[in-house]
């Protein structure tokens, strides 16, 4: 499906608290994560509007991936079940819409994993790099599987 | 001194937003009094050449409703563009796309399919309608299809917004009184409350705190309370994140709001914003129930973008522009 | 070489169109086509909705009727989920129903298809309209037009909410009543909209038939056709806007069918034409022979000119006297003369206003019994009511949440649509010589429409999407020679 050199591009919108700080340390530590991440720190997922995630598919980006606290573990309390309730009606749309499983995904990330980061970018850009480029012009499956044509008698 | 000259069109309208003119009732005959109207398909008789033949900007202002997904449409507005001082995109077609804006989830060959082929009653044919035909007498012409829907600021430069579906005829008379006294505010304003719905709405008092679903109801699965909030009800009310200056019609007719005066100012995406606010209420931090919430909202599309998918982020890239979006 | 008159677009009317008139070398018309060049493709797009939010998405398909398609829409759903309604949400709904008609007829009278009449076919352009109507009939009597408008409408947003849009359907009833103190408003705005009707039906005496020019043209060949006509009736074959069965008479009168919506694909079907984008309807029991009069041919007629020609009286008494002298009046029953349309329309303004009247003093619509909760799975459903502009027909299949996985919208004026592109040719045909056209001219030829009461929004809801282009290249005797396909 894509070419031998597409790379997928992935934002990452990350809390401050946890997410960040373990990418921080995979970065320190010299864990290798490819390149096709572009972080963007917010101070909680709580503050992810689901229009950042949109308006990234809508600058081009193939997959967005959401990290935040583990739940119980949010440095403002709460943040991240809003992050998660959120989430949740972001992922229906994103299929409704036609946007892949793989594209859109929520991680619980803590500050001192970060090797579980590795992992998953590891794992997000395997995938994508299968799926291809997000395009706009992919035409939508259907909402709803359509029922088999009428037998039709042809004149 | 002459009369102001105002013109109207409909691109892919269903004419309520002519309606809603007539419904100014009384008040129609202070407008023709105000001003002149020169183009108005639905009422009246000037033709298209009669707009060719003014001159560029001589009228004041082009009010176009309905979204532009045909170039027959995308003709007229820019048309109308040269001819108008201002031109005002009025209703939620022209504002957001409308719900027409929904045919953007299809693509053109799955309607097309369906719509001279699969239908239950269509006759069996291979006969489909043509951009161009030849008949025994000669040419005939149908405008093309753009491959998606759009909102009518993704066509042509626009000076104001009159939102709804249809605008009120309140919030219509104040855009004209405004529009007559150059008292119009600064260019790309949405000409309505710049609040929520919420502040209008008679059951604001009963609106809790902390809105809080534990469960969504179906319209139809629940007979609502005609006096407390619906959101507290359990039913899936837009009010919250949607611009007030409709007098909260749909609330008084004791069903929800649908969202079709758009978002408030700094809001560019109506259904995330909508879908944010309503998700964030969810009274549960359990995965497995949250999920079981958000199966009580089957079509998300529908709920949150009813009349605005056109203008929202997935749609309204440069593939959503003029051609095939290859 | 034939030349071609464009008259872009046609005015006074619901939506889009065009009509191109070509001549032949003595001027004279070879064929005036009536081309709708809109679209928007409601069946495909309700694929994936929510059930209960379809009747608030159709009402979009028209601003004008938006009520029309709300309730047949609505039916739809009490079918889908096997429920009905309790009498007092029917009563409520049809007293709803009833201002609806009275005051989307009378927009027609006053706004839109009258101005041709009341100040003139030929008047000056800037004047065939409504302020030309105003100035004819006096702003008095304009301002009480206006004002019953007004009042009628806001009585059906006390229901509904939104008068463009109203949401009152649901399901197994409505979701909003009539409050005991409020009923006396109804009652008194139902006897002034009686008055509203009669008074209409008096200025048609005067300004129509009082003129011999005008009558003459109603009856004259150029204006007439000889089609089958279609109409709600209840079980005394009365005309019924709400609910009934689905009759046509053929052309000679005489009953042709008569079945339920829920029958509605054994019965009517879509005839597919490269040149415009609305789907000629047709009776499926006689087929498509093209665009003909006649009872060998298929082609149908709606609205009220046909609902009269179909029903056998109408249940209101003042309604049926109007009944009797219009069918006096043209000779009986089948009336065929198009610009009898305006007729008929004014005789239903006065059946929906007396109906109105009935429902509003019955004690039962101030009930608090109006709706019921579905349990049944939903499975499909049909509706169907009369719009103004002809018998509408929502259907919808669903899966077992009540997502829609397919709608089928047989719209009014598809109804006829056929019989509008037979009228347009033929006026052009008797009206233009020697290639000589002026506005008042073609005013007349748009007159042939604009007798229907069209409503395109309506009538083109569906999309086709990507078409394949195939020119057609035909000789002089019309036999294709070479075919150019792209895109297929």
């Amino acid at each position: 499906m894509a070419n031998e050199d597409y790379e997928p591009t992935i934002v990452a919108f990350t809390c401050t608290w946890c997410t960040y700080l373990a990418a921080d340390l995979a970065g320190t530590s010299r864990m290798g994560y490819p390149a096709n991440l572009r972080i963007i720190r917010a101070m909680c997922s709580g503050r992810i509007d689901p229009q950042f995630v949109l308006s990234a598919f809508q600058w081009g980006a193939d997959g967005v991936l959401i990290g935040g606290c583990h739940p119980g573990d949010c440095h403002y309390q709460e943040g991240n079940y809003k992050a998660l309730r959120r989430f949740k009606l972001l992922k229906k749309l994103a299929a409704e819409l036609g946007i892949e499983d793989e594209r859109l995904r929520l991680e619980w990330i803590s500050a001192s994993e970060a090797d579980k980061f590795r992992d998953v970018v590891n794992d997000m850009v395997e995938k994508l790099r299968r799926l291809g480029p997000r395009s706009q012009a992919q035409p939508l499956p259907e909402a709803v599987p359509a029922p088999a044509p009428e037998e039709a008698v042809h004149a | 001194m002459p009369k102001p000259k105002v013109g109207l069109y409909w691109c892919a309208s269903c004419g309520g937003c002519e309606e809603a003119v007539v419904d100014l009732a009384e008040k129609i005959l202070d407008v023709v009094a105000a001003v002149d109207i020169v183009f108005w398909p639905v009422a009246l008789d000037f033709k298209k050449e009669d707009v060719e033949a003014m001159a560029d900007g001589e009228m004041v202002a082009a009010f176009i409703n309905g979204a532009v997904r045909l170039s027959e449409q995308e003709e007229m507005v820019n048309l109308l563009r040269r001819k108008a001082q201002y031109v005002i995109a009025f209703g939620s077609c022209a504002h957001l796309g409308g719900i027409p804006g929904l045919a953007s989830l299809f693509d053109r060959e799955s309607i097309f399919q369906y719509v001279y082929g699969q239908a239950p009653t269509v006759a069996p044919t291979d006969v489909r309608p043509q951009t161009q035909v030849t008949v025994p007498e000669g040419e005939l012409k149908l405008p093309e299809f753009w491959d998606k829907v759009r909102a009518l600021d993704q066509v042509i430069d626009v000076d104001y917004y009159l939102p709804g579906c249809p605008p009120t005829p309140k919030v219509i008379a104040n855009a004209l009184t405004a529009l007559l006294e150059g008292k119009l505010p600064a260019k790309g304003a949405v000409l309505a409350s710049s609040r929520a719905l919420c502040y209008e709405c008679e059951r604001n008092a009963t609106k809790p705190e902390k809105p809080s679903l534990t469960d969504i109801k179906r319209v139809w699965e629940v007979i609502a309370d005609p006096d407390t909030c619906l959101l507290a009800q359990g039913i899936i009310c837009l009010g919250p994140v949607t611009r007030g200056g409709c007098d909260a019609q749909c609330v008084k007719g004791n069903m929800p709001c649908t969202g079709c005066f758009g978002p408030l100012d700094r809001v560019h995406d109506f259904g995330a914003k909508g879908l944010s606010a309503i998700a964030s209420l969810f009274a549960s931090n359990d995965e497995a129930e949250l999920e079981k919430l958000a199966d009580k909202i089957p079509d998300v599309t529908g709920t949150f973008y009813r009349y605005s998918l056109p203008a929202s982020f997935l749609f309204k890239s440069r593939a959503a522009l003029k051609g095939d979006g290859q | 070489m034939t030349t071609k008159i464009t008259v872009d677009p046609i005015t006074r009317l619901e939506g889009h169109g065009r009509i191109e008139i070509f001549l032949n070398d003595s001027g004279d018309v070879d064929r005036a086509y009536f081309v709708i060049p809109e679209l928007r493709g409601f069946e495909k797009f309700a694929v994936g909705r929510r059930a209960e939010d379809m009747p608030q998405i159709t009402s979009r398909i028209c601003g004008v009727c938006p009520t029309a398609h709300h309730m047949a829409s609505t039916k739809a759903l009490d079918d889908l989920f096997h429920i009905e309604p309790p009498p007092a949400a029917v009563k409520i709904r049809e007293l709803l129903y009833s201002m609806f008609m009275l005051e989307d007829h009378a927009l027609h009278f006053y706004f839109l298809g009258g101005p041709d009449f009341i100040v003139g076919p030929k008047a000056p352009k800037a004047e065939r309209n409504i302020l030309g109507v105003i100035g004819k009939v006096g702003v008095e009597v304009a301002g009480q037009v206006i004002a019953m408008r007004k009042e009628l409408r806001e009585l059906i947003a006390y229901l509904g909410g939104k008068v463009i849009h109203p949401v009152f359907g649901l399901p197994g009833g409505v979701a909003k009543g009539v409050q005991k103190e409020d009923q006396e408003r109804f009652v008194k705005a139902a006897e002034s909209g009686v008055d509203f009707a009669l008074f209409t039906l008096k200025a048609f005496h005067d300004l129509v038939l009082a003129n011999k020019e005008y009558v003459d043209l109603i009856l004259s060949e150029a204006y007439t056709h000889k089609t089958y006509y279609m109409g709600l009736v209840d079980e005394q074959n009365r005309e019924n806007f709400y609910e009934g069965m689905i009759r046509v008479v053929g052309p000679d009168g005489k009953e042709f069918e008569r079945f339920k919506v829920q029958d509605y694909v054994e019965h009517v079907a879509e005839h597919v034409e490269p040149w415009t984008y609305v789907k000629f309807m047709f009776l499926k029991n006689v087929g498509w022979t093209g665009f003909e009069d006649g009872e060998k041919s298929g082609v149908y007629s709606v609205a009220p000119l046909a609902r009269l020609n179909a029903a056998d009286g109408l249940a209101t008494p003042k309604a049926q006297e109007a009944y009797e002298e219009y069918l006096q009046t043209l000779g009986g029953k089948p009336v065929h003369q198009t610009l009898a349309n305006h007729w008929a329309r004014v005789v239903e303004m006065v059946y929906a206003a007396e109906r109105f009247l009935e429902l509003a003093r019955d004690p039962e619509i101030t009930s608090t019994e109006i709706r019921r909760i579905p349990t049944a799975t939903p499975t499909t459903g049909a509706g169907v009511v009369e719009a103004p502009r002809g018998t509408l027909i929502h259907q919808y299949d669903t899966d077992e949440r009540g997502i829609l996985t397919r709608a089928n919208l047989i719209v009014a004026t598809q109804g006829n649509a056929a019989r509008i592109a037979m009228s347009v040719d033929k006026a052009a045909k008797a009206l233009v010589h020697n290639g000589n056209v002026d506005d008042g001219l073609l005013n007349m030829v748009e007159m042939a429409f604009r007798a229907y009461d069209p409503c395109h929004a309506c009538a083109t809801h569906a999309l086709p999407g990507q078409m394949p282009l195939i020119v057609s290249l035909r000789d002089a005797q019309g036999n294709v020679i070479r075919e150019l396909v792209r895109g297929e």
